[in-house]
C-alpha cells in the first residue's frame, strides 16, 4: 500500500527531498480589526512533516486554511507545488486535489455512504471510473481498519470511526499533500490512539503532511519540523528534539509547561 | 323565491360537469407546469443567494424583492397586457403559468436559501477541499442535503400555487376559477358553481397541506 503511494507520487512531481511543496510569502490575513496572520513566511518541503502548535486563537487554523485557499490571504502568496494559488484566475479547484484536508469536526458527507464518501469526489472530480474508485476506496478503508463499514452512514459510526474514515476520503484523492487542522480535538479520549495510529502510519510513507495538534507525543514520534505560533506570528521552529528540551522562547516555555503538565 | 342551491342548479351543473372536469384538468396542468417552473427558479435563485458572488446575491434579491412586493394579480395583468406589446403572444393557459411559476419562485428561492444555510459550512468546505467547484459543490453535496430540510415548506408553496392559479380566471385564462365563473354567470347558478370549485380545490390542497404536516413532524422527530 505504501509504496504503491510512494510510486504514485514520484509520478506524479519531479521533487526530491527538500524541494519546496507549500511555500507562504509574506502572508496576512485580517477579520475585520483583527490581525489573524502577520507576514508569515513558510516554507514546506515535499515530504517533509510540519507540526503545527499554538494557544487557542493563535491563528494555526487560519495559517492551514490559507494553503488550500478556504480563507483567502488579505495579502502576500501562497504558492503550491510552483503554482501561485492566490493569483487571480488561479486553477484552485485542480490544486485542491492533490492537496486533502482532514477537519477537526470530520466533515463527512452525512447523505452519503462510507464508501460514497470516499469515491465521491474521484469519480465526479477526477473522473475516475467507479469500479477503479470502489476498488482503491475500500483497500483505504481496510487501511483505517474499516473496510466493513464501507456500507453504513457516518452517523452510524463513533467520532474515532468517522475520523479514519475523513482520513481514508482524504487518502482516495492520491493527494501529495494532507493538511490535519487539530483532527483528534473533537474526539473522545479513548478514540485519539486509533486516530494517531493513523496518521503514524501514513507519516511513514511518503506523503508531506501539515498537522495542527496538540498531541506532543504524536508530534515527538513523527514531526521533521514543529512551528509554534502564538499571535499570528511563527514564534519558533526547529526539530522537535530541540523544540521539546530547549525552546528559546519564554513563551514557547510557558505554553509547553502548560501542555505537557 | 329560489334559493341559492336549490336542487336544479345542481342538477344543472351536474349535466355541465365536462366544463367543470375541463376547468379541473387545466388547474391541475397549469399547476404541475407552473411548479415546475417555479421550482427550477427557486433553485437556480436560492444557490445565487447564497453564492460567494456579489452581482449573484444582488440578482438574486432584486427578483426576490420584486416579485414578493408586488401582487400577483398585478404581474400576470402585466404578462397579459405587457407582453402583446412586446411582440410577444402566448396562449392564456402559458401565461398563468409563467406569471404563477415566477411568483412563486421567488418564495421557493427563499426557500432553497436558508435551507443551504442551515447546512453546517464544513459541508462545503469538505467539498472544496476536494476540488469541488461551488456549482458541483452544491449540486452533490449541499442541495441533497438541504432538499430534506425544505420539503415540508416547499410543499406549502406548491399548495398556494396552486390555489394562486384562480388568478387566471381574471384574465380569461381557462382554469377551474374561469370556468365555473363563466358557466354560472350565463345561468346565474353561482351557488353550486363556487361550491364545486371550492371542493375540487380542496381536493387538490389538502392531501399536500396533510402531506406537508406530516413532513414537518417527521423532519421534526429527526432533530
Ligand atoms: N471567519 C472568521 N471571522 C472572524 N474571525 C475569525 C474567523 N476565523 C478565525 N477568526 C479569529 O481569528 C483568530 C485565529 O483563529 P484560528 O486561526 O481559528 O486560531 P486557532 O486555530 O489557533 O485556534 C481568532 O481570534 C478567531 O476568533
Ligand atoms: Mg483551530
Amino acid at each position: 500500500m505504501e509504496s504503491e503511494g510512494e510510486s504514485e507520487r514520484q509520478k506524479s512531481g519531479p521533487h526530491r527531498e527538500g524541494d519546496s511543496l507549500i511555500e507562504m510569502q509574506g502572508v496576512n490575513k485580517h477579520f475585520g480589526l483583527l490581525h489573524v496572520l502577520r507576514d508569515i513566511d513558510l516554507s514546506v518541503g515535499a515530504k517533509e512533516k510540519l507540526v503545527v502548535i499554538g494557544p487557542s486563537g493563535s491563528g494555526k487554523s487560519t495559517l492551514i486554511r490559507c494553503m488550500n485557499l478556504l480563507e483567502r490571504p488579505s495579502s502576500g502568496k501562497v504558492i503550491i507545488n510552483g503554482v501561485e494559488i492566490t493569483a487571480p484566475k488561479a486553477p484552485v479547484a485542480k490544486v485542491r486535489q492533490s492537496m486533502a484536508m482532514v477537519f477537526q469536526q470530520f466533515n463527512l458527507y452525512p447523505h452519503k455512504t462510507v464508501l460514497e464518501n470516499l469515491t465521491l469526489a474521484p469519480i465526479l472530480i477526477k473522473g475516475v471510473a467507479k469500479a477503479e474508485a470502489d476498488e482503491n476506496g475500500m483497500a483505504y478503508l481496510e487501511r483505517v481498519g474499516l473496510q466493513n463499514k464501507a456500507h453504513a452512514y457516518p452517523s452510524q459510526l463513533s467520532g474515532g470511526q468517522q475520523q479514519r474514515v475523513a482520513i481514508a476520503r482524504a487518502l482516495n484523492m492520491r493527494p501529495e499533500i494532507m493538511l490535519f487542522d487539530e483532527p483528534t480535538s473533537a474526539l473522545d479520549p479513548e478514540m485519539i490512539q486509533e486516530v494517531l495510529d493513523v496518521m503514524v502510519d501514513l507519516a511513514h510513507g511518503g506523503i508531506t503532511m501539515v498537522v495542527v495538534t496538540h498531541e506532543m507525543g504524536f508530534a515527538r514520534q513523527v514531526a521533521d519540523r514543529v512551528i509554534f505560533m502564538d499571535e499570528g506570528e511563527i514564534l519558533e521552529a526547529g526539530p522537535p528534539e530541540h523544540f521539546f528540551s530547549n525552546p528559546s522562547h519564554e513563551r514557547t516555555k510557558l505554553f509547553l509547561s502548560r501542555i505537557l503538565r | 323565491m329560489v334559493g341559492p342551491f336549490a336542487l336544479f342548479k345542481w342538477e344543472a351543473l351536474w349535466r355541465d360537469w365536462p366544463v367543470f372536469a375541463k376547468g379541473f384538468g387545466d388547474t391541475i396542468l397549469a399547476s404541475v407546469l407552473a411548479l415546475v417552473l417555479a421550482l427550477t427558479l427557486g433553485i437556480i435563485f436560492g444557490v445565487m443567494g447564497s453564492a460567494p458572488w456579489k452581482i449573484a446575491k444582488f440578482i438574486n434579491r432584486i427578483y426576490v424583492e420584486v416579485i414578493q412586493n408586488t401582487p400577483l394579480v398585478i404581474q400576470v395583468f402585466f404578462l397579459f397586457n405587457g407582453l402583446p406589446h412586446l411582440g410577444i403572444m402566448m396562449p392564456v393557459l402559458s401565461i398563468g403559468v409563467v406569471g404563477v411559476g415566477v411568483y412563486h419562485g421567488a418564495y421557493i428561492a427563499e426557500v432553497v436559501r436558508a435551507g443551504i444555510q442551515s447546512i453546517h459550512r464544513g459541508q462545503i468546505e469538505a467539498a472544496f477541499s476536494q476540488g469541488f467547484s461551488f456549482t458541483e459543490a452544491m449540486r452533490y453535496v449541499i442541495l441533497p442535503q438541504a432538499a430534506r430540510v425544505v420539503l415540508p415548506p416547499l410543499t406549502n408553496q406548491a399548495v398556494s400555487l396552486v390555489k394562486n392559479t384562480s388568478v387566471l380566471a381574471l384574465i380569461a385564462g381557462g382554469d377551474l376559477m374561469y370556468y365555473a365563473d363563466s358557466w354560472s354567470s350565463d345561468n346565474l347558478y353561482y351557488g353550486p358553481a363556487y361550491v364545486t370549485v371550492a371542493v375540487l380545490y380542496l381536493a387538490l390542497c389538502f392531501p399536500l397541506a396533510s402531506l406537508a404536516r406530516y413532513l414537518e413532524r417527521r423532519a421534526g422527530a429527526a432533530v
